[in-house]
């Protein structure tokens, strides 16, 4: 059974660990988010900044923006090769979503360290 | 009792359709589907299906039955009938040859890349190879498999790729054997189960373990096979 070109890790295992692995990140990183506005209820500009001034936390934005491309990688060619029987469909699909999320993750990383 | 069956001869038929019959039930008596099915074939002899042992052994009639997978033979009418009426179809996914009868070879096919039998390269014994009742024990669950595909046909995930995800029964099997002490091709099954298709298509939804019709796990067995993939990594 050879591994197809379009999955994202080497082997089925590593793309089932990655998809877990970016789930736990994705959720640590909402928990924090969800935190930092309960005890910042009337935010100001000034402290949102301050927060991404933070190196740390940039690292932990850009940890997570990666587990996003990743995670929306892996599952979307998963509902890819369940469900688009059609090559050519099944191709331009995935090379939309691979560019799609390509373009996130450089405009995410100009955001990031841009502020 | 109102029966509907699933009817498609492809000689005949330009499409399957489906066929109602009226059956006399005898009183005072919980009979099984397949009883059933041998009444209608008293009225139409045409009726095509599958059956052999008639106790849920030989794991051949495999249906939908009232939208559930299972075998005709122990699923009895006070389980399966709803609103009044029986539906009986084949099991879903498969290429249907005629009736109630399904096209097995992907299932088989499945089944046969997991190496269905025991591998050792050690010089065999005199008499057989012997086995502590603690490492029996843990092919309890996995061994009782008939066959039946009632699972692989009840999950998605082989319905859309039953050329390459094993599916339920054939990974029951997979952990039949990685578990057996005296089979000593462990570390080549693992490797050939390693693509993103053979095992890591199961989703875990569970239908498998929600028809099989012996009791079985299949999703645990899987669960077994992903964590010895993940220590052999790791
Ligand atoms: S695991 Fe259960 S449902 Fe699946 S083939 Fe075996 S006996 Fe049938």
């Amino acid at each position: 059974m050879g591994v197809s070109i379009t999955n994202f890790g080497r082997s089925g295992l590593h793309d089932w660990m990655i998809q877990r692995a970016s789930a736990v990140i994705l959720a640590v990183y909402s928990v924090f988010l969800l935190g930092f506005f309960l005890t910042h209820p009337d935010l100001q500009f000034s402290e949102w900044k301050a927060l991404f001034g933070h190196l740390g936390f940039r690292i932990f934005s850009l940890l997570a923006l990666i587990s996003v491309c990743a995670h929306a990688w892996i599952g979307l060619w998963t509902i890819s090769t369940d469900y688009l029987k059609a090559t050519g469909i099944r191709f331009v699909f995935q090379a939309a979503y691979v560019i799609a999320l390509f373009v996130y993750l450089v405009w995410g990383i100009e955001i990031l360290w841009g502020v | 009792m109102l029966v509907s069956v699933y009817r498609y001869n492809p000689e005949t038929d330009k499409k399957p359709y489906m066929k109602d019959y009226q059956v006399e039930i005898p009183e005072g008596k919980d009979l099984m589907v397949l009883d059933v099915l041998a009444l209608i074939k008293e009225q139409d002899e045409s009726l095509t299906y599958r059956r052999s042992c008639r106790e849920g052994v030989c794991g051949s009639d495999g249906l939908n039955i009232s939208g559930k997978n299972g075998l005709a033979c122990v699923t009895p009418l006070s389980e399966a009938v709803k609103g009044g009426k029986l539906v009986l179809r084949p099991l879903p996914g498969l290429p249907v040859i005629r009736d109630l009868v399904i096209d097995m070879s992907l299932f088989y096919k499945q089944y046969e890349k997991i190496q269905p039998y025991l591998i050792n390269d050690q010089p065999a014994p005199a008499i057989e190879r012997l086995q502590s009742p603690e490492d029996r024990a843990k092919l309890d669950g996995l061994y009782e498999c008939i066959l039946c595909a009632c699972c692989s046909t009840s999950c998605p995930s082989f319905w859309w790729n039953p050329e390459r995800f094993v599916g339920p029964a054939g990974l029951l099997q997979a952990y039949r054997f990685l578990a057996d002490s005296r089979d000593t091709a462990t570390q080549d099954r693992l490797a050939n189960l390693d693509d993103p298709f053979s095992v890591f298509r199961c989703r875990g939804i569970m239908n498998c373990v929600n028809v099989c019709p012996k009791g079985l796990n299949p999703t645990k067995a899987i669960g077994h096979i992903r964590s010895m993939l993940l220590h052999k990594e790791i």
